[in-house]
């Protein structure tokens, strides 16, 4: 399973060959998330009584075959939380993963490691992500070699994707992380996560922390890459335009719930959910006539500990009545493929925004 | 022009001009050879090292051979280069054959305790939770007391002689060492490299090995050799006070503790010991100093 660049000519037009790898058919979403939660016990206070941070909570939604899904909300707001669940390296309290119509058993049989190694992650620390007492071939090579791969052949697939990547093998096998600009370091992220030949690369902030014309370098090379390799991203940031440039839905968390999820396009001129409004107005215009005075959103988010009751924005939202004190808004349609959880856009929920 | 440029700005291939060590060993060896001190330090280590183990070949004077007549004769004397003790003996003999005791109570007790300490640390940092807990708990409690204080404490109870001061300083090292240990693994362990590994489906033992052993190994190896010196200090300092080595063994420490009454009459004689444990522990030290840079591959 080399990784071999098909001719460029061909992936420029043509529709990406079926993946020989493709168990559901194309319609089948490459991974589903079923009402996924995850609460942390904080230490201390008596057993009884220990809080509790609720991380996510019964998050649903799917991921479909070839495209990007962006998720995007405020730090503290369970996206990393998700990306872990979503990788396996945190265990769900609840809920399912659904990988390619496979379910995702919550133990660790083989056939959980395989589907594991088909869901691959780039972090958004590219410096904490690599081991500094290893060469970049060596990292690169250890997935591989684990899988049970020979030395030969895990060197082998270290350097094809380090072409694949845009780094000289020639050069940069044998350097150490620290050697390598922050991009340079990014991009063996990136190649260490595809030496696994994963179908689904999920990307925790993983340009947030470059300078701006790198990070459009990486953008693009992931674009080519996910062409190329006919990959699925999980796009997490909260820079809202870059989500904008590589999604084609959006998924918008609060408080570790979904809020909104839908096209990007719907998403960006129609947001539904009064959150997804704010956190769109809060960008920033390339504008100076439009200069923002008044904070689109006041305070902080509360406490994941003590959520509010029934919807959770409930306590910043200007549209607030006495049904998002009782009752908390399930993710009703909103149009085509667009969905959004707030009583506001709902109509039968009570609401005195929408006709009974 | 602008062509001939971008041809400079992008050359196709370089053959890598950097000349790169062919592993991380031949890379540490490479950065100590450009380091001066710390390769006189191991020179001098290394001399006395040699010295001492063919001690019995060199031709020396019986260090135990008393004599009434030629007691604290003064260095340089003939037949005596160093000069003798408060009871006649060959100086020279005796630190040479004392550095055999002290040099064993310096390194034994450390070795014993990096590898029962460092095993326990790491398998305690690696695993985390109610074995974390367990084992460093434990480790507190031994913690709790001043080293040189526990040192005394264990061979008080034990009783002197040399197999009781070595089992005194490892008891003494392993927590520390544990203590190191596991503060290392954890942080090396929480980092993201760690989650990435995790990712590729490794089993906790290949991520042990392949990716914590690495960055955990060589800074225990470093503290580790810093205590050598304190070892040798403490284990002189129980043969001081009548714990460690019994006379007539020769020792440093207890060299120094015999010929302390002479400081006013022979004062080069009662400095020698003392000069010996000075030297040996600051190359010891100065030597872990140039170790831990060697071992990092950032330098």
């Amino acid at each position: 399973m080399v990784v071999s660049a098909p001719p460029a000519a061909a992936t420029a037009e043509a529709p990406p060959a079926p993946d020989p790898r493709d168990v559901g058919g194309p319609r089948q979403p490459m991974l589903i998330a079923e009402r996924l939660t995850k609460h942390f016990t904080l230490r201390g206070g008596s057993p009884g009584r220990r809080a509790v941070v609720r991380a996510v909570d019964e998050v649903s939604f799917d991921v479909r075959k070839g495209e990007t899904l962006g998720i995007v909300g405020e730090s503290g707001c369970g996206k990393s939380t998700t990306a872990r669940l979503l990788i396996g390296l945190t265990r769900p309290d609840s809920g399912a993963l659904v990988f390619d119509g496979e379910e995702v058993v919550a133990s660790s049989g083989v056939a959980v490691r395989r589907l594991q190694r088909s869901v691959q992650m780039v972090f958004q620390d590219s410096y904490a992500s690599l081991n500094p007492r290893l060469t970049l071939q060596e990292t690169i090579a250890f997935g591989p070699r684990v899988c049970g791969d020979s030395r030969a052949a895990a060197r082998e697939r270290a350097q094809s994707v380090l072409r694949l990547v845009g780094l000289d093998p020639a050069l940069f096998a044998r350097r150490y992380p620290h050697e390598l600009s922050g991009g340079q370091r990014q991009r063996v992220n990136i190649a260490r996560a595809l030496a696994m030949g994963p179908r689904l690369l999920i990307l925790d902030e993983a340009v947030s922390a470059l300078d701006k014309s790198i990070e459009a370098q990486v953008l693009n090379l992931l674009q080519e890459l996910k062409a190329r390799l006919s990959l699925t991203y999980v796009f997490i940031s909260h820079d809202l335009n870059v989500v904008r440039f590589m999604s084609e839905r959006v998924l918008v968390m609060y408080l570790g719930k979904v809020v909104e999820v839908g096209p990007v396009d719907r998403i960006y001129d129609n947001p539904r959910h009064p959150y997804t409004r704010a956190l769109l107005s809060s960008r920033l215009s390339m504008n100076p006539r439009e200069r923002r005075t008044i904070p689109p959103l006041a305070g902080e988010p509360p406490s994941l500990i003590d959520p509010p009751s029934g919807c959770r924005f409930r306590t910043r939202c200007a549209l607030a009545e006495g049904i998002c004190r009782a009752v908390a808004p399930a993710l009703s349609a909103q149009g085509e493929d667009h969905l959004a959880a707030c009583h506001a856009a709902t109509p039968g929920s009570g609401h005195g925004a929408v006709a009974a | 022009m602008t062509d001939r440029a971008l041809e400079l700005a992008a050359p196709e291939t370089p053959r890598s001009w950097v000349r790169r060590p062919a592993s991380y060993w031949g890379g540490v060896a490479t950065r100590l050879a450009r380091d001066p001190v710390t390769l006189i330090c191991a020179a001098i280590l290394l001399a006395i090292v040699l010295v001492v183990i063919f001690a019995p070949l060199i031709g020396l004077d019986d260090p135990y051979q008393q004599s009434v007549v030629r007691r604290l004769k003064p260095p340089g004397t003939p037949g005596h280069l160093l000069g003798t003790d408060e009871l006649g003996r060959d100086l020279l003999a005796r630190l040479v054959y004392g550095g055999r005791t002290s040099l064993l109570m310096g390194f034994l007790p450390v070795l014993i305790a990096t590898l029962v300490g460092g095993t326990l640390g790491i398998v305690a940092g690696y695993a985390g939770g109610l074995i974390n807990t367990a084992v460093m708990r434990t480790i507190d409690v031994f913690y709790a007391f001043p080293s040189v204080l526990l040192a005394v404490a264990i061979s008080g109870v034990l009783g002197g002689g040399v197999r009781n001061g070595l089992l005194a300083l490892t008891l003494v090292f392993i927590p520390s060492i544990a203590r190191v240990s596991e503060s290392i693994t954890m942080h090396v362990s929480t980092q993201d490299f760690v989650d990435a590994a995790r990712a590729t489906g490794a089993y906790p033992h290949q991520i042990l090995i392949g990716h914590v052993l690495k960055n955990v190994v060589a800074p225990i190896l470093v503290f580790a050799s810093s205590l050598i010196s304190i070892s040798i200090v403490i284990a002189a300092g129980l043969s001081f006070l009548g714990l460690g080595v019994a006379p007539p063994i020769p020792e440093w420490g207890l060299m120094l503790s015999t010929l302390r009454p002479a400081i006013y009459v022979a004062p080069l004689n009662a400095v020698l010991p003392g000069v010996m444990i000075f030297v040996t522990s600051m190359c010891f030290n100065m030597m872990s100093d140039g170790f831990r840079n060697a071992m990092d591959v950032k330098a």
